[in-house]
């Protein structure tokens, strides 16, 4: 017992010894975010709740008619989110500011799938069925879809939605910025194009960037100095300007580096070239060998047995 | 050794077995019902919890608790300590069980089942899942194939098909003399293949949960989830041998291996102790203490599943009587399985919080059923195996067949 004991540390420890010597210092995480996508700013000062955008999302994306009409705005009553039949919604918010009549001043909230530039469920997604476009959409192809969800687990804003009454071909619903008429027919998205207000701006994401940092520098006093969207999840192909903190508006806080960095350095770390796999598959062979008359063995043993 | 594993002979359709049967009827109407009216139709998921208690338990805590088959496999042949041989077998049988279930659970929890073969072809590598599913595949087809000695043992010479498939004798006979031959050369391969294969997807499969940091309770997220993972899975092992041993033997009113479970808990107490020193090491240095005593669901979710599930068995497990009693083995055994289903429930459900909808989630009454029919199903498949394949030890004189 003891000896045989000894016996399996040395050679464990000379096993172990050979990994740590193979073992490269892990690749530095890198990510595969387009180095100029476009996207669209949105100025929450701006929007009027007119609900226009959620018209012209449901008429180009072909989507279900929403149960009470988009002119019908008590809708805004409740929040609401996006679901497996509606890619974006408008919340409204009273976040305390007041008129010259003394009139609780509404925000108006435009929720959609924020396109982020690493994105977690395209990282996530066992079949690579949604990726990140070089014009900046996050793309689903729900012909490799298998329906696990793990998009919907791994996304920080709970966007991706799933048609789970369909028992046979349920998808993936989330907005898809157009992606076809923006890439193939050079047109904005729906949302974006009927936009009455211009709350919507689309265009280069460093474009976004320098109007909405302009915009702010204008007009401090009307601003919060922030963009939400430029960090958030290491960056998002949306952009928002708010002129009342974001966090009174249903905004909420995501951290700054991409979400798909610590998974994805263990997982090269661990796994590129096989490595790992291969050293303990030769680690375990060389265990089994220096066991092979000690131990208890059993020569009379059948049945496969080695 | 006296006794040899040996079909048990024993009549199959006890009282417990028609329960099971009932149980198993029960979850097969919730899955079709799924079929016909969508996971919507019978689950309580949402855009905000998109994985349940099917995730959670039947995938999960499925693969955790086959760790047995690996932890055994390594112990009896790779170590080659054949005096554990009695329980290699049975842990091996429940491996193969279990992660057959966990495929069939995963087929009625992914939307499109049908599409179930298409991560073979699309391969995307940045995905933890991707290398879960991977591994899973290669070690459930690992597992068929370690199994099929004790089928080899059982048919050689003695194949005698009924009616007309009799014509197939012959080459029956044949294909399992192949078998033999060709398993017994290479058999040491596929042993150590499960034992890396067990290594890589129990870890990653605490790393699916990295990618949500915001989602996931402190108390459970960390970067070395992985590591916790593997480690529980590795603990969890031998004491799930005990667990499933003790039952069946006593089931089948058969000898305890006491002999054989005792020396194999006093493993256990290195491994669960490493486990225990991670997750408080971990604890400590995340600062995570300071929601130990909020109140919430979480957190009593969390001292439940490491006093309970961890630190009782943990001490019980260094009293040497409680090694030799069957009784309070099979109680620090089942305390340890608890906890680590409970981790991985805890996971996966309760620690689950997602930040915009804050959603409330309960498994509905069908999600339970059609949980508890597969662990219906695994356990009756179980007996039907031990009835009739030679993989539990039966004493030789006590009972004559």
């Amino acid at each position: 017992m003891q000896l045989s004991r000894r016996g399996f540390f040395k050679v464990a420890g000379a096993a172990g010894a050979g990994v740590a010597a193979s073992t490269r210092p892990a690749e530095a995480w890198q990510s595969r975010a387009p180095a100029d996508p476009q996207g669209c700013l949105v100025d929450l000062t701006r929007c009027i709740g007119c609900r226009k955008c959620e018209q012209g999302c449901q008429t180009v994306n072909r989507l279900p008619a929403p149960e009470q009409p988009f002119d019908d705005l008590t809708v805004l009553d409740k929040k609401r989110r996006p679901d497996e039949r509606t890619y974006t919604v408008i919340n409204r918010y009273y976040p305390g500011r007041r008129d010259e009549r003394d009139q609780l001043v509404p925000t108006f909230v435009k929720v959609q799938c924020m396109h982020c530039q690493d994105p977690a469920c395209a990282s996530a997604c066992i079949v690579g069925a949604l990726t990140k476009k070089e014009n900046g959409a996050v793309h689903y192809d729900v012909t490799k879809c298998i329906g696990c969800r793990y998009c919907m687990v791994a996304c920080p804003f709970e966007i991706p939605a799933y048609e789970y009454r369909d028992p046979i071909t349920p998808r993936v619903m989330k907005c898809t910025f157009c992606y076809e008429r923006v890439e193939k027919e050079g047109k904005r998205p729906g949302c974006a194009e009927i936009c009455p207000v211009e709350a919507i701006t689309f265009g280069r994401r460093s474009t976004l960037l320098k109007i909405a940092r302009n915009r702010i520098k204008s007009n401090p006093a009307s601003y919060v100095d922030r963009v939400y969207g430029e960090h958030e999840a290491g960056g998002t192909s949306w952009l928002y300007l708010s002129g009342v903190p974001f966090d009174r508006v249903g905004f909420i806080d995501v951290p700054h580096r991409p979400l798909t960095q610590l998974a994805e350095s263990i997982q090269s770390s661990l796994f590129s070239y096989m490595w790992s796999p291969i050293v303990l598959f030769g680690m375990l062979s060389g265990v089994m060998w220096a066991f092979r008359n000690k131990g208890d063995r059993d020569t009379r043993e059948k049945g496969g047995q080695p | 050794m006296s006794a040899h594993a040996a079909p048990m002979r024993a009549k199959f359709w006890s009282p417990g077995v028609l329960v099971l049967a009932i149980l198993m009827a029960a979850g097969a109407a919730a899955v079709l019902a799924r079929f016909i009216g969508g996971i919507g139709y019978v689950s309580n998921l949402s855009t905000a919890r998109p994985w349940g208690i099917w995730i959670g338990v039947d995938v999960a805590s499925g693969v955790a608790l086959a760790a047995g088959g690996f932890t055994t496999a390594f112990l009896a042949h790779i170590l080659g300590r054949h005096y554990y041989e009695p329980v290699a077998r049975p842990a091996l049988l429940t491996a193969m069980l279990g992660y057959t279930f966990v495929v069939l659970g995963l087929i009625v929890d992914i939307g499109r089942s049908w599409a179930i073969w298409k991560p073979m072809v699309y391969w995307n590598f940045h995905s933890v899942l991707f290398e879960v599913a991977m591994c899973v595949m290669f070690y459930l087809n690992v597992l068929y194939i370690e199994f099929i000695p004790i089928v080899v043992e059982r048919f050689k010479g003695r194949v005698n098909l009924p009616g007309l498939l009799s014509a197939l004798n012959g080459v029956a006979e044949t294909l399992l003399s192949l078998a033999d031959t060709l398993l017994s050369k290479l058999m040491w391969l596929f042993i150590i293949a499960g034992v890396v294969l067990s290594c890589m997807h129990q870890s990653s499969l605490g790393s699916l949960m990295l990618i949500a940091p915001t989602k996931v309770h402190p108390l459970w997220y960390t970067p070395i989830l992985p590591l916790l993972f593997l480690t529980s899975a590795v603990a969890v092992g031998y004491p799930m041998v005990v667990f499933e041993t003790t039952l069946a033997t006593t089931s089948l009113k058969l000898d305890p291996e006491m002999q054989v479970l005792s020396p194999l808990t006093r493993i256990t107490i290195f491994l669960l102790g490493s486990y225990l020193a991670l997750k408080i090491g971990d604890m400590v240095i995340r600062g995570t203490y300071v929601y130990l005593l909020d109140g919430t669901a979480q957190t009593n979710s969390f001292l439940v599943e490491m006093i309970f599930g961890v630190i009782v068995p943990w001490v019980l497990l260094l009293s040497p009587a409680v090694r030799r009693s069957r009784r309070w083995l099979f109680t620090a055994c089942t305390l340890i399985v608890g906890g680590v289903l409970l981790n991985r429930v805890n996971v996966f459900v309760v620690g689950y919080r997602p930040p915009v909808s804050e959603n409330y989630y309960f498994p509905s009454i069908t999600e339970i059923l059609i949980t508890v029919g597969f662990i219906a199903g695994l356990m009756f498949l179980y007996r039907f195996l031990v009835t009739y394949l030679p993989v539990l030890n039966r004493p030789g004189q006590e009972v004559s067949a």
